[in-house]
């Protein structure tokens, strides 16, 4: 769990909690934190936090998230829930799914 | 011979099999599924997929101890448990029981965004993970097609596919996957191109408003299986497949003989009625007493303290009963004492099958020596002719083979010979007894006759069949110059025949006393004659022995003379004087 590099900022009353689903470290996995880790701290600093849930270590998990693709990016919070598959290098569609497309778009204005 | 047994050692050692458990469909698959392969079900919407699933997993960790697991991709655990729990599978049980696992995988497209490249290692993650947890030895993926629907990346999930199954195969699992069925192939997105072990193919027609279900092994590599359609069908003790032709006739044959119920009848069938496990077939015009026959069957069996089973698919059990009370017949009684069942059914109601099924478990389950089908014709009704065949076939192949006699009665139209049954099913009777409708002088009689009794030697007459108040009954035909004669037209003819005999008897009789007086007159003529020649003979014997006394008086006085006279006179001379002085005297 550490080569994820931590959670990165963890203020206790994030406003983003996100869940990222992966199975080991594989390439894809490691490159999807890698992506989740930079959006965040283009679009979310200081206001998100990361959980990083390893499925080969915690089968059971997968079930309750409804987990099928990995990796898996999960928005617990602010609900709703919103769920994006992949390694997260297309940075427009995160930020889609993410519903953080229309809140750029707002800043840059 | 020797092809055969290669076959069998064949599907012995090359490929072991998984037994499903479902009723019919080892017997098709000649032992069940491939083991440690996965199998392809697929057909329409409302086939009965998921339930043969599931029937597959429960039967799995019931019977044969192989735990299993089902990722459902439709329905979840709830639904499924509360779906099967109507052909009495208690899913939560088994669940909690470490014997069953239940995964509910969940896509909605509309809630995911892709980004990137991705695998579905989760869904592996969490197979792998409920197999271990429970040891399952069973897979059902019901149905894995809702992963199309619900991601954007076919080419990646067609991939995943192929590494799943593999997966599967290495793990040893036997799985059952189900499919929908699609246009051009199989299934609509082409998991036969993954699957290509054992393909099953459900299918449900509609014919003539009533379904049929049919299951087909389409494939099975390496293994030989039956090809044809199957009807099958789901009962709430789950799914029962109909194997047509895997039962052979090797039933034995009972030198038993049983009574009809009616003595005539029986004289007429060699004097000791039908054999035991035979099949029966009355056939008649309506109201030509098939059910009253049947009926007599039944009470001297329930008399016998055998077991009957009724199944009446025209007239509810209290109708039966009532109707033959009518002629004597009290069936209510054997209900009663528990030797008689009726199991009463609209043929149209459910389908062919269900009827067969519901016939063979109440038969499994009664074990009765007799069974009475009333009539078996009813169930064209719920099915094509061609299926009503094949199902009493099979039907009297399973009676046979628990040595149950069957009596069934057909009901033959009008306008058809009575030799027509409408169902072809003659040749699968071996006793063959037809009622028919004898029409003369402006009423209607019954007539009865075998048609065919195999192994009995049988009467060739046709009698009349009467029912009384005292049950059926069998008279004589009258065979006369007119023809056949029944009825009051046969009533008739016998008081006629009766007093002409009548006749002749007092005609005689009269005869008798004038040969009486004749022969009295006679014998008072031989007395009177008689007495005559004993009265003459009388006379004569005492002229004799008058003459007889007179001579020796003669001699007597001869003597006497000659000795007074001392001298020698010639006795002739004396003897001419006594004759003259005898003859004066007459």
């Amino acid at each position: 769990m550490k080569r994820f590099g931590g959670g990165g900022a963890d203020p206790p009353g994030a406003k983003w909690d996100l869940k990222l689903y992966v199975a080991g470290q594989t390439a894809k996995s490691l490159q999807a934190f890698a992506n989740l880790k930079r959006i965040c701290e283009e679009h979310l600093a200081g206001e998100y936090r990361i959980e990083v849930i390893d499925l080969l270590k915690n089968p059971q998990l997968a079930k309750g998230d409804q987990i099928l693709a990995l990796p898996t990016l999960v928005r617990k919070l602010p609900e709703p829930v919103r769920k994006i598959i992949g390694d997260l290098s297309n940075t427009e569609r995160v930020l889609v799914g993410l519903d953080l497309k229309a809140r750029t778009a707002k800043a840059g204005s | 011979m020797r092809r055969r047994q290669f076959n069998t050692r064949k599907s012995e050692n090359c490929l072991p099999k998984c037994p499903t458990g479902i009723r019919g469909l080892d017997e098709i698959t000649f032992g069940g599924l491939p083991r440690g392969r996965p199998t392809l079900v697929c057909g329409a919407a409302g086939c009965g997929k998921t339930l043969l699933g599931m029937e597959f997993l429960v039967r799995g960790a019931k019977e044969f101890d192989e735990p299993g697991v089902c990722l459902s991709f439709e329905e979840t655990a709830e639904e499924l448990a509360a779906n099967v729990a109507s052909l009495g599978f208690d899913v939560p049980s088994l669940v909690a029981a470490n014997k069953l696992a239940i995964d509910h995988v969940y896509l909605e497209r509309s809630l995911i965004e892709e980004a990137g490249e991705y695998d579905l290692e989760a869904l592996f993650v969490r197979l792998g993970h409920a197999v271990d947890s429970i040891g399952a030895k069973r897979v059902l993926l019901d149905s894995i097609e809702a992963l199309f629907a619900g991601l954007e990346n076919e080419a990646v999930l067609r991939s995943e596919l192929r590494r799943l199954f593999r997966f599967l195969k290495e793990r040893g699992l036997t799985a059952m996957v189900t499919g929908e069925r699609g246009q051009n192939g199989l299934t609509r997105h082409g998991l036969e191109e993954y699957i290509s072990d054992c393909v099953i193919v459900l299918d449900h027609r509609v014919t003539e408003t009533v379904l049929t279900r049919r299951l087909r092994v389409v494939k099975y590599r390496g293994s030989t299986h039956g090809t044809n359609e199957y009807p099958f069908l789901i009962e709430d003790r789950g799914i029962w497949v109909l194997p047509v032709t895997s039962v052979d006739l090797r039933h034995p044959a009972s030198l038993d003989r049983l009574s009809s119920g009616v003595p005539a009848l029986d004289e007429m069938l060699g004097g000791k009625g039908y054999f035991r496990g035979s099949s029966i077939l009355v056939s008649g015009t309506a109201g030509t007493g098939k059910t009253s026959l049947s009926a007599h069957f039944v009470n001297a069996a329930c008399a016998r303290g055998e077991r009957c089973v009724f199944f009446s698919f025209g007239e509810s059990a209290d109708q039966i009963v009532r109707n033959l009370r009518s002629i004597g017949i009290d069936l209510g009684r054997w209900v009663d004492k528990g030797l008689l069942q009726f199991h009463v059914a609209r043929p149209t109601t459910v389908g062919l099958e269900m009827h067969l099924v519901k016939i063979h478990r109440i038969i499994g389950e009664f074990a009765p020596a007799i069974a009475v089908l009333d009539p078996v014709t009813g169930l064209i009704h719920a099915g094509t002719a061609i299926e009503t065949n094949s199902m009493l076939l099979r039907l009297i192949d399973v009676l046979k083979e628990k040595q149950i006699t069957a009596l069934m009665t057909t009901l033959t139209g009008g306008s058809d010979a009575a030799e027509t049954t409408q169902v072809d099913i003659s040749s699968l009777a071996d006793t063959w007894v037809l009622l028919r409708d004898i029409e003369s002088g402006g009423e209607r009689n019954r007539g009865i006759y075998v048609l065919k009794a195999r192994g009995i030697a049988h009467s060739n007459q046709i009698r009349e069949f009467v029912l009384t108040s005292r049950g059926v009954e069998l008279r004589e035909v009258y065979l006369g110059e007119a023809g056949l004669l029944t009825g009051s037209a046969r009533v008739t003819q016998e008081a006629r025949d009766a007093s002409a005999a009548l006749a002749a008897s007092q005609e005689a009789e009269s005869k008798h006393l004038v040969i009486e007086h004749k022969r009295k007159v006679l014998e008072a003529q031989i007395a009177a004659l008689q007495l005559d020649l004993a009265t003459a003979e009388q006379e004569a014997r005492q002229v004799i022995a008058q003459d007889e006394l007179t001579l020796r008086k003669h001699e007597q006085d001869r003597s006497d003379m000659a000795r007074s006279r001392s001298a020698n006179t010639g006795p002739r001379e004396a003897g001419v004087k006594s004759a003259k002085a005898r003859g004066g005297r007459q």
